[in-house]
This record gives structure tokens, sequence and C-alpha cells, in this order.
């Protein structure tokens, strides 16, 4: 009779299902990136003369970093001129509603899934889409003005808020931040923009999908999301791409600020595609999400499900600027195969009586490499100031690895930080257990599996949750081989 | 219902079953006594498919099929479930959801229809009264903070609700007072009915007293050293092995 190891190895590997192409006209400009280029990008998408000098700044200062090699990670070096920096679906004319999106879009965003559609309307999600770099269609958005609440792409942004672009871009991250946030800088090409007014709740979930198609195409999008006083939102984010044998790169940005009493919830669930089996291809996810707690009362919390991409690198983060702020971080990170994942968070208090909470459930499979690193930091005035941290570990297989590295730094005695992390090997005895009830070993695992995460899960908006319980099983599957 | 011929298994390169002899029709209760690590659990065990235990020879069949091909859920899913002596916790998974996944894949199997939230409540409420288990365990992660006696309860309602042909309890008993000890074993006394077999491993005969087996054996190291009716059970309730394994020659606590 076979062990469970022995089954859990020949279990069906099920193919990445988002993982087509789309036939589409496009525009794309020729590999490598320059001043040239940067600049080209600009005008394509006819930008006035400060978003430019931005990108240049940026470029310029680009040029001066080297790639940070300090994660837990392992792959080649990426050749940066060898990807698109700009591609984008040839319209036909100019959109002014959902009718006029290309068709062969549409029904891309309908395998995915993504309630774009007028039918979709009950599901209350508002959509931007951004379709490999540029912003296909943002659904409700009228519904959402009557409310005072600017829900747009980024280049609309640019054109339409200026004020609101130039005050608050790269205020969280700035330019200099990182490399990758130096990078997504100088080539970003769209991405969503979201303003709440002072006092309005937002009354539905708003939710960007992000999807690379063509070949050797980066991705780079910017998200800048502003709550202001008494407000607050939920926004969630989902991405996938096609199967290719190339490794392809993502660097986005994601800037939050919250005002006085305003608060935000970002949920991620980030399904690039992996790579196959064998670890080839897979999207190299390098990004950079800061949240601003500015506001006295503020309150960000981000909740991340990463079951894709073939390397992440990923810290989203919270400032926590304003008195009586609160942070929080919920994530689960599944690595399978051949998949790496450095991610954590930073916490950074400065207020008075700032909390923040970390949960971060990381689950290693197959020859997967998960690493937990997270730093919290308490400054001098952050009299008070409150910090607990679960960091939990899950491996599947022994040929997977399982690795923390929390940074702790502190620097006023009245704080009080408090520190879990546990590692647990699957065990043969819950999966026999549960296959001894008649339960066998794939939905065992998958259930084992979704019952470590649940503290994360249910941090997740309800019909979220019940994807990324899907999400994580599929991901799963043929978990050790 | 279940044919174990000269059964031999190893589990890391050591013999704890030397040739094991057991025959359980359909309507009997039968008891397994014998000495700590005399190998009870691991005939159990073997019997439920778990896999680190390596069979090197005999047979076992049940309804005339050869159990050791199947999965141990395959095997569940035939009719054959385990009491575990040390229940598993399986933090963040609800009782009632782990439940209703393992009753829903078993009445597949069984070519029954799925059973829908509300009358898997109605049931699983329903045996919960008759075992006198708070309501509220279902709603708890499996196992997870149970006391001893909640988790020996809670294999008993599973068994209840997943109706099994053969079902196999061990140490069922060990770890309940007096009351629960008395309600467990009406549990598992209402389960007695011409078509069931029941294989209950026990150290105390104040289980037997309640479950009055048909037959009852002794095992030790690893070999059936005697079996008989009811009153061996008393008799070695007061007498200890120490007789019956001059006997038979073999040494107490073999395998060891
Ligand atoms: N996984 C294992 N690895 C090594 N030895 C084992 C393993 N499982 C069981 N054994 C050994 O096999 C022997 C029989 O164990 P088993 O659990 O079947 O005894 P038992 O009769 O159920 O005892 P008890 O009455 O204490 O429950 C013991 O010596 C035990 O140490
Ligand atoms: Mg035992």
């Amino acid at each position: 009779m076979k062990t469970p190891d022995d089954e859990l190895k020949t279990l069906a590997d099920q193919e990445y299902k988002w993982g087509f192409v789309t036939d589409i006209d496009s525009d794309t400009i020729p590999k490598g990136l320059s001043e040239e280029v940067v600049r080209l990008i600009s005008l394509k998408k006819g930008e006035p003369p400060w978003m430019l000098d931005f990108r240049l700044k940026a470029y310029r200062h680009w040029l001066t970093l080297v790639e940070p090699r300090w994660a837990h990670l392992d792959y080649p070096p990426v050749d940066y001129q060898d990807a698109h920096y700009y591609s984008a679906p040839k319209p036909k004319k100019k959109l002014a509603s959902l009718d006029e999106v290309d068709p062969e879009l549409l029904e891309t965003f309908g395998k995915l899934g993504i309630p774009l559609s007028e039918q979709k309307m009950l599901a209350g999600v508002a959509v931007d889409a951004v379709f490999d770099s540029v912003s296909v269609a943002t659904t409700f958005k009228e519904k959402l003005s009557e409310e005072g609440i600017i829900f747009c792409s980024f280049s609309e942004a640019i054109r339409e808020h200026p004020d609101l672009v130039r005050k608050y871009m790269g205020s969280v991250v700035p330019y200099t931040d990182n490399f990758f946030a130096a990078l997504n800088a100088a080539v970003f090409t769209d991405g969503s923009f979201c303003y709440i007014p002072k006092g309005v709740r937002c009354p539905m979930e708003l939710s960007t999908y992000f999807r690379i198609n063509q070949a050797q195409t980066g991705q780079f999008e910017r998200t800048l999301l502003v709550a202001d006083e008494g407000s607050s939102v939920s926004y969630l984010e989902g991405c996938t791409a096609p199967m290719r044998d190339e490794n392809q790169l993502h660097a986005a940005v994601v800037e939050l600020i919250a005002f006085d009493d305003a608060k935000i919830k970002y949920s991620t669930i980030q399904n690039w595609y992996p790579g196959d089996k064998e670890g080839k291809g897979g999207i190299y996810n390098f990004v950079t999400k800061r949240g601003a707690c500015r506001g006295r009362n503020s309150h960000i919390s981000w909740t991340q499900v990463e079951t894709g991409s073939a390397i992440t690198w990923k810290y989203p983060g919270c400032i926590l600027l304003g008195d009586n702020s609160v942070g929080e971080f919920y994530s689960v990170a599944l690595t399978n195969h051949h998949q790496q994942a450095d991610t954590g968070t930073k916490m950074i208090h400065i207020g008075k009586n700032t909390r923040s909470t970390i949960v971060s459930k990381g689950i290693s499979a197959g020859r997967g490499q998960n690493s937990y690193r997270g730093l919290v930091q308490i400054m001098k005035g952050a009299t008070g100031a409150r910090n607990f941290s679960q960091c939990d570990s899950m491996l599947i297989g022994d040929r997977c690895g399982a690795h923390t590295f929390p940074y702790i730094d502190v620097r006023n005695s009245s704080a009080t930080v408090e520190h879990e992390a546990s590692t647990t090997k699957i065990g043969e005895d819950q999966l026999f257990y549960c296959n001894q009830r008649g339960i066998d070993l794939e939905d065992a695992v998958g259930m084992i599996v979704n019952g470590f995460c649940k503290e994360v899960f249910r941090e997740l908006p309800m019909e979220f949750a019940v994807e990324a319980q899907k999400l994580l099983n599929v991901s799963l599957e043929g978990s050790v081989g | 219902m279940l044919n174990i011929k000269n059964l031999k298994v190893r589990i890391e390169g050591k013999e704890i079953l030397k040739g094991i002899d057991l025959s359980i029709e359909a309507g009997e209760v039968h008891a397994i006594m014998g000495p700590n690590g005399s190998g009870k659990s691991t005939l159990a065990n073997v019997l439920a498919g778990r896999a680190e235990y390596e069979i090197t020879g005999g047979e076992i069949l049940f309804e005339g099929k050869d159990l050791t091909v199947l999965a141990p859920e395959e095997r569940a899913r035939e009719g054959i479930f385990l009491a575990f002596q040390y229940p598993v916790e399986i933090p963040g998974v609800s009782t009632s959801y782990f439940l209703k996944t393992a009753l829903n894949s078993i009445r597949e199997h069984r070519g029954e229809v799925e059973l829908d939230a509300f009358d898997f409540l109605a049931l699983a409420k329903e045996k919960m009264k008759s075992l006198h288990m708070d309501e509220a365990l279902l709603h708890r992660s499996v196992n997870e903070g149970f006391s001893g006696g909640e988790k020996k309860k809670n294999e008993v309602f599973q068994m209840a609700m997943l109706d099994p042909k053969l079902a196999i309890l061990d140490e069922t008993d060990s770890g309940l007072d007096i009351d629960a000890l008395r309600i467990v074993a009406d549990g598992v006394q209402q389960l007695r009915d011409e078509k069931r077999a029941i294989l209950v491993v026990t150290h105390y005969q104040r289980l037997l007293d309640h479950i009055v087996p048909d037959v009852v054996h002794v095992l030790s190291g690893g070999r059936i050293v005697k079996s008989g009716d009811p009153d061996l059970a008393k008799k070695l309730e007061k007498e200890g092995y120490g007789w019956l394994l001059e006997e038979s020659g073999a040494v107490a606590g073999g395998g060891n």
C-alpha cells in the first residue's frame, strides 16, 4: 500500500487555470529601458510635464541603485533590458462605456470571474481592470461619484485630478525608497486611484484586477488610495497571468493614506502564474506596499493571500504616525513546487498608543521556500505603543523550507512587543485521522491548511474568503512532488 | 465479516504482531484485552490502514475481500471505523465541517445523496443528545481543547454518525468518569445490531459490564494467547495476566 507521502506525490496536478492568452491587438513598444523609453511612455499616455519630470527623476535615481539581494530568494539576474515596458490593448476608439470595451477583453475578464458586467451589479463590487499596462474599464463610476468618491485609473487621475495626484503620489513610497519603487516610478503605465472624501463610508467593495497578457512584458502598476477624515473603504486587488516559459517582471507600488478616524482595509489575492512544476517560468513579483496612518485613530489593515508568482518580494507595512492609530497585517503565503516567497511587513510606531497586529501563516510544500520577514519599530515618541506578532509556518513534505526573520527595534520603554512563532509539519496523525473518517488525502490537506489559515481568511470580505479557500486548495494540489 | 489469518506486522524493523488469527461475524462483539505494549493498538491501526505498519505475512479479509489493498479512506467508506486511543486535534477546522465532509464522502460511496447543512445538523444534534454532549462542541475545532472525556465521547459520536459495519474502539473507556462511561457504553450498546461487528480494546472489566462481549481475547507479545467467554475478562480483572502468560509461555509486555 502507498504511504500518504507517496499519495501526496502522485496527486493529480491541476493546471494553472488562469493561464490562457488573449489574442488581442496591442500596441507594444520595443524591448529595453532608457530615458527615451521613459519619455515615450509619458508621451503615449499624453502626460503633463510634471509627470514626465517625476518619471525622469526616478529613472535617473534608479540608475544609481543595485537590485537588492538580501532576501532569502534564489533567482538568476534579471535583465532589465529584455522586457517591454509598455503594452496596451489597441482600442478601436476612445471608450465611453463598458459596451465599448473590446469583447475579447470582456471575455477574458469573464474567464477570470471578474464582476465587470452589469449583471454582476448585484454583487456590489466596483472594479477597475488593468490589462497589461492600461486600465480598461471602471465600473460603477457614477454611483460612486454621487458620494463624491473618485475611483478611476491612474492615468485618468493624472488628467482629471492632478492636484490630488501631485499632492499624494510618492508621499508614502518615494521613488528613492528602493530599487523596485524607483523602477516603478519611472515606467509605471497605469493603475488605480481612489479618493474617499471626508465622512464618506464607501458603500461597496472597490476592486482592481491586474492581468499580464503580452509576452515579455513587465507590469508596473501604481495604486494610490486616500481616505480623508472619518471615511472608510474596503479595497480588493486580484491578479493573474498566462503561463509562459520565461519569467516576467511585476513591480507594483501601492500607497495608502488614512487621515483622522479613517479606515482602509486593503485585501490582495495574488495569483500570478507561479511557474510550472519544474520551476520554469512564472512571475517575479517585487512589490512595495505601504500605508500611512497620518491621522489620529486612523486604521490601515492589510490582508494578503499570496499563492502565485515564482518569486515574491513584498512587505506591506504601516507607518503609524497619528496617535492611537492601528496597523494590521494578515498574511497567508503558500509556496509549492519551486516557488519562493520572502514576505512580511513593517510596522513603524511613531504616534502615541499606536497598535499593530501581525498574523502571518506561511505554508511550504514541494520544494517551496517561504520566509517571513518583519520589522516592528517603536520610535522614541511612541509612548504606550503595542505590537503583537504571530508567525506560523506549516511544512508539507520534507523538501520545502520555512524561515522566520523578525526584526524588533524598541526605542521607548513603555512599549509592549510580543512575538510568537511556530513551525509545524502537517501531521501524519492529522491526515490519517481525516482519512480514517473517509476524507481523501487531497481534501484532508486542504482542510488542515485552511484550518491553519482561518485567522487570516476571516479578515477577508466574505465572498473573497471563499475564493481564497478554493485558490489555496487548487494551489496545494500535487503539493509534494 | 472480518477474517484475520496469521497476520504478522512490523514497524521500524520490529515485529509487533507475530501471527494473529481472528474472525468476527456480523452481529458479534469481541473484546481484546492484554498488557501494555502487547500490540492491541497496532492491530486496530493496521485494520484501519495506517501506512507506517508493514504487513509481513498473513491476510486480512473484510467481507471476503482483501482489505490490505485499500487506502484508509476507502476502508472507511467500506464501513470500517476506528475510535482512536488518542484522538487528534485539527486546529481551525470545525467539528461540524469535518464530520459533514466525512459523512458525505461515505454517503457518496454508498450511493446515497449528500446531506445538506440542515439535515446534517438535525442528525448531529440527535446523536449528541443521546451521548449527553454539548452541541457547542460542533462549532469548535476538531478535538482542540477538548477534555480527555470529551475527546472519547466525540469518537463515539462520530461512530454513531458514520454508521460503520465494523467499529473498532481502542480504549474508548479510558479517561471517562463513571457517568460518562455508562453513557458511552450505552451509546455503543445502541449501535449493537445483527448487521454490525464491534471490536473493543479495553483494559477494564467495567466497560464489559455494560457491553457484554460475545468473545474475549487476550493479546500478549503479539499473539492471541487465549480466547474465551466474558468470564475470562472477569478472571483477568481479579487475577491479572500472570497466570495466563505462564500457562501460554508468552513473555509479559512482549515485543520489547
Ligand atoms: N511507531 C512506532 N514506532 C516504534 N514502535 C512502535 C510504534 N508504534 C508501536 N510501537 C511499539 O509496538 C508495541 C505495541 O504497541 P501498541 O500501541 O500496539 O500496544 P498496545 O497493546 O495498544 O498498548 P497499550 O495498552 O499501552 O495501549 C509497543 O512496544 C510499541 O512501543
Ligand atoms: Mg493501545
